[in-house]
C-alpha cells in the first residue's frame, strides 16, 4: 500500500498527487512512468512521473479524470492509500546534446513534458515551452513552467488565456523567426504529436514524442502497448516511452487508443478526452 | 495384503460437463474422492525398479506415496511427496505426466498407466482443504543469517525459495506484478489451476519464513548488482521466466482485436476481466481465432469460449499429431466446442476502420521430417482463403524478458536471449547469480522450472 502524502486539484479535471514510494523515488528519472492500481478490483494504469524527491522518498503524478480508474483515484485524499504503485518503468528521456530545445505540452502532456524541460533548463540549455490547452480553466503548471524555461508561450483553443491558436502555429512562428532549435520535445494528445512531427519534419528538426498507450504490466509482457516505429513493432513500455516523432506511425496508435472506447467505464488512457 | 486392482484403465476423473463448463471458470476436473483415490492407488504394482521415479523431474518417491494412499495415510503420502516437491497441488494439475512419470509406468504396457498425477493432486487437495494448511508449517530448525534474493515468484522461484528457506537462509522473493505466482497466476487459467490453490501454497511459504516483495521490477526498481552490493544479498536466483510475447510479423498485427496470448490471458487471469466486479476490460467479438498449438493456445481458446465468444478456432500450421499441447488439453478443448483449423497458417490479418474483420490463411502440407525430427510445414500454393474472425490471439510462444539481461552487465545470454547457466547448478557467468526455469531454457513446463529452482537452491547452499 502506498500512502498519498499530498493532493491538489489543479483544475476541475486534473489532479496532482504526491505518493510515498521511496523505492521508485530512489531510481526514477524524467520521462519514466509508474503503473498503479487503485484497489483490489482496479485496472493497472500507466502514469508518467511528474516530479520526485529521492531524500524524502516521494513521487508525484498528475492525472486527468477521464475514465473509471482516474475518477476513482481522484476520490482519494491525503492520508489515503493506493493499492499498488510500481516503477520506475520505461527508459528515461535522453537530454544529451540538446542546446536549443522547444518543449511542447498539450493539456495534461504538460505534466509529462515538465520534468524534461526543467532538467534541460537547469543543465543550461535554451528551453522554450509552448503549453496548449482547450481553455483557461484547464491551464496547469503555468508558474512552474515559466520559472523553468527561457520563454513560455501559453496557447488556448478559445483564446481565454494566452494566445488563441494551436501549439503547431506557435511552433511554426518561432521556427520561422529563427529559433534554430536542435530538438523539439512534444508530449500531449497523439493527434498533436502527429502534427508537431509533420511540421518539424519539414524543417528537419529532431523531434521526440512520448507515447503512453494502453498497457497492463509495463515490463514487456503483454505487448498491448505495441506501436509501429520505422516499420518495426516496438513496445512503448520497454522500448519507450520516448520515440523519434518522425518515425512513429501515429495513425495506427490513434486506432489502438480507441480499442476500449465503447466501454465508457474503462477509459484507462491518459490522453483520451483532452483533445 | 490387499489385491492389486487389475483394471486396465485409469479410474475416471470426475469433471464438469463440457457444455456447462464452457461457460464458467470453475475447475474442469473436480478431483478424486477417497474411494477413487484408493481404487487407483491399488493399481500400482509397487515395482522394484520404479521407472516412474526416474521419469519425474524432481524424483518424487512415487510408489511409496501411492502405497500410503492404499493404507489411507494421506498425511504420510503428502510428507513423502513434499520431500522433493513443494507444490504438489499445482504439479498434480499442470504437469505433463503422460510424458514424464506415467510414460514408463509398467501398467501402461498393457493398458493405461497409473494415474500418478491425479493421485498427487488428491493427496495435495486433501491437505490443502485443512484449515491449518497455511498455518501449521514446519519451520526451518537452523538459521544461517545469510540473505538470498529470488527474482520472480513463478514455479522456479517458489521452489528455490522453499528449499533455501528450509536450509535456514533468509529468503526474499521480488515480484514485478502485484500478485505472487508468476505464470501460475497470470498465465494458467482458473479453470485449469484455481488461483486459491496458488495463494494457499504461497501463504504456506510465507508462514515458513519466505518474504515476498511485490511491485518490485528488478532491473528497474533495483538492480541485481544493488541487491548484492548494497542490500546484502549474498546470492541471487533469477527465475523471471519467458514473459515476452512473440508476434508473427505479418500485416495487420497491430489492429484492434489482436492480442498476444500473454495479454489476453493476463487480462483474464491476473486482472479477472471475466468477473464483472473487476474493472479491466477485454474484447473478443463473435469469432476468435487463436494462432498456435501449445497449451497456451488451448488456454486462450478455452478462456475466450468461456467469456462468450460464439466461435473459437485454433489455427495451427502443422497437424494435430505435432501439436505441442498436452493431449488432455486438446481433448478438453474439443469437448468444449473449440474448432480446429489444422495445417493452416495465417498470412495477413484484415481490418476495417482499425478493427479485425478477417484473417487470410493458407493451407499447409507436411514435408519429410527435418534434422530435428519434426515435419516441416510448406505452403500449398493457391490455397489462400479468408477466415471470418473478429479477433485474433497470437499464441506462438514467448521469449525471456530482456530486462535483467540489459541491466546486469557481465551476465551472459545466448542468441535467443536466454541466460546461460550451468545445467547442474544454475550458476551464471556472474558467480553469485544463479538462474533457472524458462529464462534459461525458453518456454517449458512448470515442473522443469521447479526442478531447476531446486538444483539452484542446492548449488547456492554449496556456494555460500
Amino acid at each position: 500500500m502506498y500512502k498519498i502524502l499530498e493532493k491538489k486539484d489543479l483544475n476541475n479535471e486534473v489532479v496532482f498527487m504526491k505518493i510515498d514510494a521511496p523505492a521508485v523515488a530512489k531510481k526514477c528519472e524524467p520521462g519514466q512512468f509508474i503503473i498503479l492500481r487503485v484497489n483490489e478490483t482496479g485496472e493497472r494504469i500507466p502514469l508518467t512521473i511528474e516530479d520526485y524527491d529521492r531524500k524524502e522518498g516521494w513521487v508525484s503524478i498528475i492525472f486527468q479524470k477521464v475514465g473509471k480508474t482516474t475518477h476513482l483515484l481522484g476520490t482519494l485524499n491525503k492520508e489515503d492509500y493506493i493499492q499498488d504503485f510500481v516503477g520506475p518503468l520505461g527508459i528515461a528521456s535522453h537530454t544529451d546534446n540538446m542546446e536549443r530545445v522547444c518543449v511542447i505540452g498539450g493539456g495534461l502532456g504538460c505534466a509529462i513534458a515538465f520534468p524534461q524541460a526543467k532538467k534541460l533548463f537547469r543543465k543550461g540549455a535554451h528551453v522554450d515551452i509552448i503549453a496548449g490547452f482547450r481553455n483557461e480553466s484547464l491551464v496547469i503548471l503555468e508558474e512552474e513552467m515559466k520559472i523553468n524555461s527561457t520563454n513560455y508561450y501559453l496557447m488556448t483553443d478559445d483564446g481565454s488565456a494566452g494566445e488563441k491558436g494551436l501549439v503547431t502555429a506557435k511552433l511554426k512562428e518561432l521556427i520561422e523567426n529563427g529559433a534554430n532549435y536542435d530538438t523539439v520535445i512534444a508530449v500531449g494528445p497523439v493527434i498533436m504529436m502527429k502534427f508537431v512531427s509533420l511540421l518539424t519534419k519539414e524543417y528537419g528538426i529532431r523531434t521526440i514524442v512520448s507515447m503512453n498507450p494502453i498497457m497492463i504490466d509495463g515490463t514487456g509482457m503483454c505487448g498491448g502497448c505495441r506501436l509501429t516505429v520505422d516499420g518495426q513493432t516496438k513496445f512503448a513500455c520497454v522500448d519507450g516511452p520516448d520515440f523519434d516523432g518522425h518515425k512513429v506511425d501515429f495513425d495506427s496508435v490513434l486506432q489502438r487508443l480507441s480499442m476500449y472506447k465503447e466501454e465508457e467505464n474503462h477509459k484507462c488512457n491518459l490522453f483520451r478526452g483532452i483533445e | 495384503m490387499a489385491k492389486i486392482n487389475m483394471t486396465p484403465v485409469k479410474t475416471k476423473m470426475p469433471e464438469q460437463d463440457p457444455n456447462i463448463r464452457n461457460s464458467n471458470f470453475f475447475e474442469v476436473t473436480t478431483g478424486y474422492t477417497a474411494q477413487m483415490a484408493h481404487d487407483e492407488a491399488m493399481r500400482c504394482l509397487n515395482c522394484k525398479n520404479k521407472p516412474c521415479v526416474a521419469g519425474c523431474p524432481v524424483n518424487i518417491d512415487i510408489p511409496n506415496f501411492i502405497h500410503s494412499i492404499t493404507e489411507g495415510n494421506i498425511e504420510e503420502a503428502y510428507e513423502i511427496i513434499t520431500r522433493t516437491n513443494s507444490l504438489p497441488a499445482i504439479c498434480g494439475r499442470v504437469c505433463p505426466q503422460e510424458s514424464q512419470c506415467e510414460l514408463p509406468c509398467v501398467r501402461g504396457i498393457k493398458g493405461e498407466p497409473v494415474a500418478i498425477g491425479r493421485l498427487e493432486r488428491y493427496v495435495a487437495d486433501y491437505m490443502l482443504a485443512k484449515e491449518t494448511f497455511t498455518t501449521n508449517v514446519k519451520k526451518p530448525t537452523v538459521k544461517k543469517n545469510k540473505k538470498v534474493a529470488i527474482v520472480g515468484s513463478g514455479p522456479s522461484g517458489l521452489a528455490a525459495a522453499s528449499d533455501l528457506c528450509d536450509m535456514g537462509y533468509d529468503v526474499t522473493i521480488f515480484e514485478a506484478l502485484h500478485k505472487a505466482g508468476g505464470v501460475l497466476v497470470y498465465g494458467i487459467p482458473e479453470f485449469r489451476l484455481p488461483k486459491s490453490i496458488v495463494e494457499k501454497e504461497i501463504e504456506r511459504l510465507k508462514t515458513k519464513g519466505v518474504k515476498i516483495e511485490l511491485n518490485m521490477v528488478i532491473g528497474k526498481t533495483i538492480s541485481i548488482q544493488e541487491l548484492h552490493d548494497e542490500e546484502g544479498y549474498e546470492a541471487v536466483f533469477v527465475g523471471t521466466g519467458a514473459g515476452l510475447p512473440n508476434f508473427m510479423n505479418i500485416p495487420g498485427e497491430n489492429l484492434n482485436g489482436v492480442y498476444s496470448a500473454n495479454e489476453f490471458l493476463t487480462r483474464v487471469n491476473l486482472m479477472k476481466a471475466y468477473d464483472p466486479s473487476y474493472d479491466t476490460p477485454i474484447y473478443f467479438g463473435r469469432h476468435v481465432a487463436v494462432v498456435g498449438g501449445g497449451n497456451v493456445a488451448m488456454d486462450a481458446a478455452r478462456a475466450a469460449k468461456r467469456l462468450g465468444a460464439e466461435h473459437v478456432s485454433i489455427v495451427y500450421r502443422r497437424s494435430e499429431k505435432e501439436m505441442p499441447a498436452r493431449i488432455e488439453e486438446v481433448h478438453h478443448a474439443k469437448e468444449e466446442g473449440i474448432e480446429f483449423h489444422l495445417l493452416t497458417n495465417p498470412t495477413c490479418i484484415l481490418g476495417e476502420k482499425g478493427w479485425v474483420n478477417g484473417m487470410e490463411c493458407v493451407k499447409m502440407e507436411l514435408s519429410e521430417p527435418g534434422t530435428d525430427g519434426r515435419r516441416r510445414p510448406a505452403v500449398l500454393s493457391g490455397s489462400e482463403y479468408i477466415l471470418d474472425v473478429t479477433s485474433v490471439i497470437i499464441a506462438i510462444g514467448t521469449s525471456p524478458n530482456p530486462l535483467i539481461k540489459t541491466t546486469t552487465s557481465g551476465l551472459d545470454t545466448n542468441k535467443w536471449g536466454c541466460i546461460v547457466a550451468d545445467t547442474e547448478t544454475g550458476q551464471t557467468s556472474i558467480p553469485y547469480i544463479f538462474a533457472g526455469g524458462d529464462v534459461v531454457t525458453g518456454a517449458a513446463t512448470v515442473i522443469l522450472a521447479m526442478g531447476a529452482g531446486k538444483k539452484a537452491a542446492a548449488a547456492i547452499d554449496k556456494y555460500l
